[in-house]
């Protein structure tokens, strides 16, 4: 609860900020200069995106509709997809499931001939329903929900809740990181104990045993010392912490107090960690975490990427801003490969998508050589970064 | 060796309880109010801690001082402007609601002035920890003061309410508030005693939590509060030993209930354990048979 109220008042805050940028970059942004072009013609594609610019989720809605618009103008100044210019047309939703139907009702009329989006799960839940009945390619820069792809419509970028507890434990088999491994969860949150199962499941079949699971709940998440004990009572070398940072910065706090140092090993709630005002960063030191996006990274793409987007936004972008630049691309590449022309139906660009999208491979700033597939799931190699002296460092 | 550090980690967060408990106790005795902004005034205290130290520049040891007067100038204000005019209300109901509504004021005050976002809590505790064992058992710094604390401020309420003419009035008016007045004690003027007693043990509660568990949001005594809650009642709300002991109990049940028999079921099983002690006393562990006055 803590975490919800925590998330909604920076996003307020966020939203303001968001009124008065929304007034100043209309006039730059590449979609427009496309939008006076044609846009009746029929001659340029248009790429619709819902998520929320306004309400507690703007945050991740705002960051979303930059790093599309980004990658979109990039697009268009390299001379569009197949030389046709792109047009991006982005909807508020609020984080509302009604308001997203509604915003993807809006984008249909216009002639949308696909979708990014949406950006959070329950709103794109209800509009994967109706998109799967118009036949309309979707693609979710962020919905982690299982639900999301559950058409042959729907694509995602980001891994999904289990993904990531299934590439957790793969890692850690594969590396040899660790024999005796404990875990410990949030049982009173989804993605918690969505990520903490699929881990467990795939962990029979790793090079490793669950010496220790320990679960704590929304109520009790201040005292961490039982879990920990239990974890190093039963000699666990690693421990697996698929939560928030907020709760993580207690949890190595308390290790270091009972002399316990295990690797610790999160996911990509963790990230974050570092800025807890007051947080000691050498607690953090060697904590490693799966994360999508690293904006530290030495990698070219991503330091070009992180560049164009501090000129264009005056910040540095989040995994979100990263999974709808890579998403936008994603489009670029299926339409492509799918010769999709601007005239075609939304349901004929759907079918040819579709079945483009398992056969592209991109090398975007949330991975390198990111694939599809059928079932809608990414297939990417997840990174992995390790905290060192304060700093993020990417590992292998 | 780790039942002993299960014991430890349970008594001393049972102290930290136990603290707050006695803020909750000792208004209810005298007031017989439940003042459900406790909790938020022990989230200010550590608020106050922080500021002090990381944006002021003081020693921890004037902080935490700091705290104290801020926080009993804070309790005293509280009384009197948002629960004296309504102590003889016709409805006992009015005052508990002004108590949450107080509760949430603090909350939204703290939001407004520092932010939503968690702030790590540097330990104001200088003490090292005690390893034992051969490292196989380690006691921490924070662990020790806040056991410490607590035996301290027991025993020092304990004195003063026996010893201390304040501390007869405070006793006189918990048993009958009218014949107090009537034999010359300054009924507000002990009421607001306690709440500025209470107060400025918050603030002490406050800077240990936070030292123990190092994250402070403004929702952070929210949870702790409703506990020492649960553990006034538990000993029998009114009295100070019973706010110890509950506190205590508490603390160590909660801890052995999620080493032994589950860790999500922690919450449950204090409740539970709650429940089996009100049914079989009513009145709380060290509670006393206070006739009805209907």
């Amino acid at each position: 609860m803590k975490m919800k109220k925590a998330v909604s008042a920076i996003l307020v805050a966020a939203m303001a900020v968001t009124l008065m940028a929304g007034c100043g970059s209309k006039a730059d942004s590449g979609s427009d200069k496309a939008a006076d072009s044609g846009s009746e013609s029929g001659s340029v594609f248009k790429i619709g995106a819902i998520g929320p610019v306004t309400g507690g989720a703007a945050v991740y809605g705002e960051a979303v509709k930059n790093g599309a618009e980004l990658a979109v103008k990039e697009i268009n100044d390299a001379g569009g997809i197949g030389g046709v210019q792109v047009e991006l047309k982005y909807e508020d939703d609020e984080h509302d499931p009604e308001k997203a139907v509604n915003a993807y009702n809006t984008l249909k009329d216009w002639g949308m001939h696909a979708l990014l989006g949406t950006v959070t799960s329950a709103p794109c839940v209800a509009v994967g329903e109706v998109a799967q009945t118009d036949n309309t390619f979707m693609l979710t820069p962020s919905g982690t929900a299982v639900e999301c792809v559950q058409y042959d419509n729907a694509f995602r970028v980001c891994f999904s809740d289990p993904m990531q507890g299934l590439e957790s434990a793969k890692y850690i088999g594969e590396k040899g990181l660790a024999k005796k491994v404990a875990a410990i969860y949030d049982s009173s949150d989804v993605y918690s104990t969505g990520i903490y199962e699929a881990f467990v499941k795939e962990a029979e079949n790793q090079d490793f045993e669950i010496v220790a699971a320990e679960a704590f709940t929304a109520e009790a998440k201040t005292d961490f010392s039982v879990q920990l004990q239990k974890a190093k009572d039963a000699g666990a070398e690693l421990v697996f912490l698929p939560f928030y940072y907020t709760e993580a910065s207690l949890v190595l706090k308390q290790a270091a107090g009972m002399n316990f140092s295990p690797i610790f090993f999160g996911c990509d709630g963790m990230d974050g960690i570092l800025a807890v005002e007051g947080f000691d960063v050498n607690l953090a030191n060697n904590l490693m975490f799966m994360s999508p996006f690293t904006p530290t990274s030495e990698d070219e793409t991503i330091q070009k990427f992180v560049k164009d987007y501090d000129e264009a936004y005056g910040q540095t972008p989040n995994q979100f801003a990263a999974d709808a630049y890579d998403g936008i691309y994603a489009i670029k590449a299926a339409m492509e490969t799918g010769e999709v022309t601007a005239d075609m139906s939304p349901s004929d660009v759907c079918d040819a998508m579709k079945e483009a999208m398992v056969e592209i491979s991109i090398d975007g700033v949330t991975a390198k050589g990111l694939t599809w597939e059928a079932s809608g799931e990414p297939s990417k190699e997840p990174m992995v970064v390790k905290i060192e002296d304060g700093d993020y460092a990417v590992v292998e | 060796m780790s039942f002993i550090s299960y014991l430890i980690n349970g008594i001393s967060l049972g102290s930290v309880y136990a603290i707050i408990a006695l803020g909750y106790t000792m208004v209810y005795g005298i007031a017989k109010m439940l003042n459900f902004a406790h909790g938020d005034v022990i989230m200010i205290g550590a608020y106050v801690v922080m500021t002090a130290i990381a944006g002021a520049g003081l020693s921890p040891l004037l902080a935490v001082l700091l705290a104290i007067i801020f926080c009993t100038i804070l309790g005293v204000v509280i009384e009197s402007v948002a629960y004296r005019p309504l102590l003889n209300a016709a409805s006992s109901l009015a005052v508990l609601i002004t108590a949450i509504g107080v509760s949430y004021l603090l909350q939204n005050l703290a939001l407004l002035i520092f932010g939503a976002n968690t702030k790590s809590f540097s330990s104001v505790v200088p003490a090292p920890a005690l390893v034992l064992a051969g490292g196989n058992l380690t006691i921490s710094g924070e662990t020790m003061v806040t056991i410490a604390s607590c035996i301290v401020i027991m025993v020092g309420l304990t004195l003063f309410i026996k010893k201390s003419k304040a501390g007869q009035a405070m006793l006189a008016v918990s048993e009958d508030k009218g014949a107090a007045q009537l034999m010359g004690v300054n009924v507000n003027g002990t009421i607001a005693l306690t709440f500025a007693i209470g107060s400025a043990l918050a603030a002490v509660a406050g800077v240990l939590l936070c030292s123990a568990y190092p994250s402070l949001t403004p929702y952070t005594g929210a949870m702790p509060g409703i506990k020492a809650f649960v553990a006034a009642v538990f000993g029998g709300i009114g009295s100070i030993p019973g706010a110890l002991i509950g506190g205590i109990l508490l603390g160590v049940i909660e801890i052995f209930g999620k080493a032994y028999i589950s860790s999500q079921m922690a919450d449950a099983i204090v409740f539970g354990v709650l429940i089996i002690v009100l049914i079989v006393k009513p009145t709380g562990i060290l509670g006393k048979n206070i006739q009805e006055k209907v």
